[in-house]
């Protein structure tokens, strides 16, 4: 099977951080404030490595949109077991406004031009929360979509994809080339070992250009303030369930 | 040269010369990782019950961590000395049990097969020391610690082998080992030029594992002693060259003290890292204990000290890759170490005040542990004494 896997690599602020929005309240702070790998992402990289671990695929490609630190992300999904990197270089003003659209439209470009059978990404990045490439790079494509997967299965030229849903579990069965979102039950991401890091020093890492992809990054979305959530306030005891009726009435609670 | 800190709050400064250095500081967050989520839950529990996890033997060979300088074509990771510093230093700060069964393994087993093995002794011990086998290295005896030349172990010479008998003390790793690196001298009478060392495989006869110490810290670490009772050992199991044993001990402590230097560095951040938010978020007198000009003298004081003990090892494992004289940074660097690990802890206790006393807290368990670094791989005394012997040389014009 000479099938290829595209798997998306977001560089996020390391979900241990404790986030501080700028004083002047356009952004949080990101400078000398540790990044990693999404943790999505990883989950995504794990299940495309496994699938090539298991000879159903052939080639692991990761990607990362960004400037220059994007591929310490890329070498880290390298040192998990991807084959080789693309690094679609965006910077400064670009960077601040790339969001779900415009990564999407990125991603369909880099599919159709390495001849993908499947894309698989983090179901949203711990930054933004959005929740939205998967869905629109498949959208774009006009490829089928598994989102939420918690279990992935190739069945030949089809993927069977069991998603996690409000209700329950969803099975649904895709035919390939498809796109894959990592939900968090998907399964256990690799340590990347260090002899694995020592090797991933030699795989290529590409670097390219939106505009040589023909992607316009243009954002329709305009960020207008962003504060830190209101300061929990201190909650009150109460001795009795009559009590707490008359508090949650003068509260206007009920 | 580089510099990384990464603090608790994620903060991260450091410069970085290019491409090397880039992925060494990956690796290094990889470790960090790695020990922060399979070592950290299980350190309180080998503490109190004085065994190491055999889990955490295993992720640690499964992580390519026992072979870090062993060429990839006998299993290993290929990587540098100041890779291993690192590694040492990263697991240090959450274990340093751990950081010495790795460093011992890097420092002192790995480097004596690499450096002195024939092809068919690399070929037989490198792999499985890569992959599955713990090593140890055996030269102190109950009445030769820092007198270690006058060591009484013996080992008679018969036609191709070589019958050993005599005891050994204070060997880290000895609940775990497979093979055992022995200093054993194949002629009194010629003093400290007939010791030898010789590969002293787990299972053969006459070697028996004494019961482990209980020591005060360090405790996951095994520390046993051992009895050679007609140990026959074939004149192949010579590592390197008979009679030159001394001389090999040597040059690898030269080397081991500083992977120590970095566990004593790793260990004292480690209990700083766990220290400094409790004291950010203690309020005493309506501030933090933090506010408090006293506190933050002692503790710029005490950041200060750590941040020279790590530039101290750095440079010693620099000048040591790069070839050049480093036996006197060395010595310094393992002996400041200590001192600033000592330092550190003890402070540390302070600053946590009453619950810092506790066991429910780990800073103690740093206290504890870091005692041993001003004793053992050359105590402090005989690091200042080699100092003072280079600083000799240097002026005598």
């Amino acid at each position: 099977m000479s099938a290829r896997v595209l798997v998306g690599v977001k560089r996020v602020i390391d979900y241990a951080v404790k986030i501080r929005v700028k004083p002047d309240n356009t952004g949080v702070v990101t400078d000398g404030v540790k990044h990693s790998m999404n943790p999505f992402c990883e989950i995504a990289v794990e299940e495309a490595v496994k699938l090539k671990e298991k000879k159903l695929i052939k080639e692991v490609v990761a990607v990362s949109c960004g400037p220059q630190q994007a591929q310490e992300t890329i070498r880290t999904a390298l040192a998990m077991g991807a084959d080789r990197g693309i690094h679609v270089e965006v910077s400064g003003k670009d960077y601040d406004n790339l969001g779900p659209l415009q990564v999407s439209k990125i991603l369909a470009a880099l599919a159709k031009k390495e001849e993908t059978s499947l894309i698989i990404l983090g179901k949203q990045a711990i930054d933004d929360d959005c929740n939205q490439t998967g869905q629109m790079t498949a959208a774009l494509l006009d490829w089928p979509q598994g989102t939420f997967a918690s279990e992935v299965v190739l069945e030949g030229d089809k993927v069977k994809v069991i998603r996690e849903i409000d209700g329950g579990l969803e099975t649904v069965r895709l035919k390939m080339p498809a796109v894959i979102t990592a939900d968090l039950r998907l399964n256990t991401p690799r340590y990347a070992t260090l002899p694995n890091i020592m090797k991933a020093k030699k795989k290529k890492i590409d670097v390219v250009k939106p505009g040589e992809l023909g992607v316009d990054l243009t954002s329709h979305l305009e960020v207008l303030r962003v504060d830190e959530p209101p300061q929990r306030q201190a909650g009150m005891k109460v001795e009795t369930v009559e009590e707490l009726i008359s508090r949650l009435k003068e509260a206007g609670r009920m | 040269m580089f510099c990384v800190n990464l603090g608790k709050r994620g903060i991260e400064r450091r410069e970085v010369e290019g491409g090397k250095n880039q992925h060494r500081f990956n690796a290094y967050l990889s470790v960090k990782k790695f020990a922060q989520e399979r070592i950290a839950p299980l350190v309180s529990k080998m503490d109190e019950n004085s065994a190491m996890d055999e889990a955490v033997i295993k992720d640690l060979f499964d992580q390519g961590l026992m072979g870090i300088e062993i060429d990839p074509q006998y299993g290993g990771t290929g990587a540098s000395f100041f890779s291993s510093i690192l590694v040492i230093e990263e697991l240090a700060k959450v274990d340093p049990s751990v950081a010495v069964l790795c460093d011992i393994q890097n420092t002192l087993i790995n480097t004596l097969f690499v450096k002195l093995g024939t092809e068919a002794q690399k070929e037989c011990y490198l792999p499985r020391l890569s992959t599955e086998m713990v090593g140890s290295f055996c030269l102190s005896e109950a009445e030769s610690g820092s007198d270690a030349f006058s060591l009484k172990t013996r080992a008679e010479k018969h036609k191709d082998y070589y019958i050993i008998n005599g005891s050994k003390m204070w060997i880290s790793n000895a609940e775990y080992a497979g093979v055992f690196l022995v200093m054993a001298n194949v002629d009194p009478s010629a003093g400290y030029r007939g010791i030898t060392c010789f590969i002293v495989d787990r299972d053969t006869e006459g070697l028996h594992i004494g019961r482990k110490e209980n020591k005060l810290g360090l405790r996951a670490s095994s520390t046993c002693p051992l009895n050679f009772d007609n140990v026959k050992v074939p004149e192949s199991n010579i590592l390197g060259k008979a009679g030159q044993g001394y001389k090999y001990a040597i040059g690898m402590l030269n080397e081991g003290r500083i992977g120590i230097a970095a566990q004593m560095v790793g260990l004292a951040q480690g209990c700083f890292d766990q220290t400094i938010p409790y004291v950010q978020q203690r309020v005493q007198f309506g501030k933090r204990i933090f506010d408090f000009q006293g506190m933050q003298h002692q503790i710029s004081h005490v950041a200060t000290q750590l941040e020279a003990a790590r530039l101290l090892t750095y440079n010693a494992a620099r000048l040591k890759e790069a070839g050049k004289p480093f036996i006197k940074e060395a010595c310094m660097a393992k002996y400041f170490a200590a001192e600033v690990a000592t330092l550190t802890t003890s402070k540390c206790i302070e600053w946590m005040g009453g619950v810092g006393f506790t066991k429910d807290y780990p800073i103690e368990k740093f206290y504890r542990d870091c005692k041993i670094g001003t004793i053992y791989e050359g105590t402090t005394n005989i690091q200042l004494t080699t100092i003072s012997k280079f600083i000799d040389q240097e002026y005598n014009g």
